[in-house]
C-alpha cells in the first residue's frame, strides 16, 4: 500500500525511506519488505534508534525533512494511505480465529486515525514545501518533538540493552532489561509491543508476533506487567494515536 | 548507544547519538553544548562523556555493555530541527546514511512487523 504513495511522491523529486523497528533485524522485517516488492531504502533498527533520536513511541510514525536536511514535521503518527472508494467490509471468518485473536481485532478496529487529513497535508507539503503551512518552523519542530525527561532517557538505555540481551539469546537479562524499560516510559507502544513480540506463545500459532500476551492455558508464566489487550483496554484504542496536530 | 569500550570516538558519537564533537562543543545543528572534557588518543571517556552531555549511562556487566541514553538538556527529543545523520542498514546489511538524500525531500517511515 505504501508503493503507490512512494511512487507518486518519488514522481516528484521526494523519497520514501522506511525504517523496521524490530530487535529480530532483518530475520523480522524481511518478509513484510520482500512482500511489498518496495524500491525504495528499506532501513532495518534492532535497537530502535528512530526512538534515541526521534522521539518515536509508537508505529506507524513518520517524521518529514526537507531538501536541506531539516526536518520540517516531528515524529507523528502516520496512518498508511487511505483506501480509495468506500471503507472495507469488516472482516469475515473471525469465528475461526482463536479467541484473544478475535479480542485484538475488535479493539483494533475502534482505533481512531484520520488518513485522508494526514495525507492532503502531506502531499501539500510534498508539492509546496517550504510554503506549505504544514512546514513547521524550526523552533516548532523542536517544541512539538517529544518532551524528555531523566526517566525516560534511562528508559531508552535500557531497552537498548534489552534488544541486544534478546538478540543475544539472554531472555532473563532481556525481560530484566525491557521491564526497566517499560517502568521509565510507560507510554511507549513500541517498547511495549517489541518485548511482547518476542515471547513465543504455542498457542498463537500464525499470529505469533501479534498474540503479545499470555498462554490461555499457563498465564502466570507471563513475564511483564501488561500485554497488548489488557493496555489497549485500560488506555481506550480511541487514544492510542494522536490526533494530527496540523499547522 | 551501546559500547563495550571504555572510550568513544568523535565518529562513533556521532554515528550513534546524533551528537557530532566541534570546536564549539557538542553540536546537533546550530545548538551547541560546550564540552568541558577531554578528548584523549582513546576517545572520550564513556562515564565523563554521559556526564557532559546530561546522557544516562546504564552498565550491564552480564553483556559487556554499556548504553549510553539520548540526553535531556534540550529537554525534548530533539534539540534543533536539523535531522541527525540516521544510518542504519538495509536487509543485504548496506548501511544507509540519511544525509545521502540531500537535496530531496524525505518521509522517514517508521514500522514493525508486530
Amino acid at each position: 500500500m505504501w508503493q503507490a504513495l512512494r511512487e507518486t511522491i518519488h514522481a516528484k523529486g521526494a523519497e520514501l525511506i522506511t525504517v523496521g523497528l524490530d530487535t529480530l533485524g532483518a530475520e523480522g522485517c524481511a518478509p513484510a519488505i520482500q512482500a511489498s516488492g518496495a524500491k525504495h531504502p528499506a532501513l532495518i533498527d534492532t535497537h530502535h534508534q528512530m526512538a534515541n533520536l526521534f522521539g518515536v513511541v509508537n508505529i506507524p510514525q513518520a517524521i518529514w525533512i526537507n531538501e536541506q536536511g531539516v526536518i520540517v514535521r516531528p515524529a507523528e503518527s502516520a496512518p498508511p494511505p487511505p483506501v480509495p472508494g468506500d471503507a472495507a467490509p469488516p472482516p469475515t471468518g473471525l469465528d475461526a480465529l482463536p479467541e484473544r485473536m478475535q479480542q485484538i481485532m475488535v479493539e483494533a478496529s475502534q482505533i481512531q486515525s484520520d488518513p485522508e487529513t494526514y495525507h492532503a497535508a502531506l502531499m501539500d507539503w510534498i508539492d509546496r514545501g517550504d510554503e506549505s503551512d504544514f512546514a513547521l518552523s524550526e523552533a516548532e519542530v523542536v517544541a512539538r518533538s517529544r518532551p524528555q525527561s531523566d526517566d525516560r532517557a534511562r528508559g531508552h538505555a535500557h531497552f537498548e540493552l534489552a534488544s541486544e540481551a534478546a538478540r543475544q539469546g539472554q531472555k532473563d537479562l532481556a525481560i530484566k532489561h525491557f521491564r526497566a524499560a517499560h517502568a521509565l516510559v510507560p507510554d511507549s507502544w513500541t517498547f511495549r509491543r517489541q518485548a511482547w513480540s518476542l515471547e513465543s506463545v504455542d498457542a498463537a500459532g500464525p499470529f505469533a508476533r501479534f498474540w503479545q500476551g499470555p498462554h490461555p492455558d499457563h498465564p502466570e508464566t507471563w513475564p511483564y506487567d501488561g500485554d497488548w489487550l489488557s493496555d489497549i483496554r485500560a488506555e481506550g484504542p480511541a487514544n492510542y494515536y494522536d490526533p494530527f496536530s496540523g499547522e | 548507544m551501546l559500547t563495550h569500550t571504555t572510550h568513544l570516538s568523535k565518529a562513533d558519537i556521532q554515528a550513534h547519538t546524533g551528537w557530532e564533537i566541534k570546536p564549539e562543543g557538542a553540536c546537533q545543528g546550530d545548538w551547541c553544548l560546550p564540552l568541558s572534557i577531554d578528548e584523549t588518543d582513546a576517545g572520550y571517556e564513556v562515564h565523563a562523556l554521559a556526564q557532559a552531555l546530561h546522557m544516562p549511562l546504564v552498565e550491564e556487566p552480564a553483556l559487556g555493555l554499556k548504553a549510553l541514553g539520548p540526553s535531556v538538556i534540550a529537554g525534548h527529543a530533539l534539540a534543533s530541527a536539523k535531522a541527525p545523520d540516521l544510518a542504519l542498514p538495509d536487509l543485504d546489511g548496506n548501511i544507509v546514511r540519511l544525509s545521502h538524500f540531500l537535496g530531496q525531500k524525505v518521509v522517514l517511515y517508521a514500522w514493525a512487523p508486530y
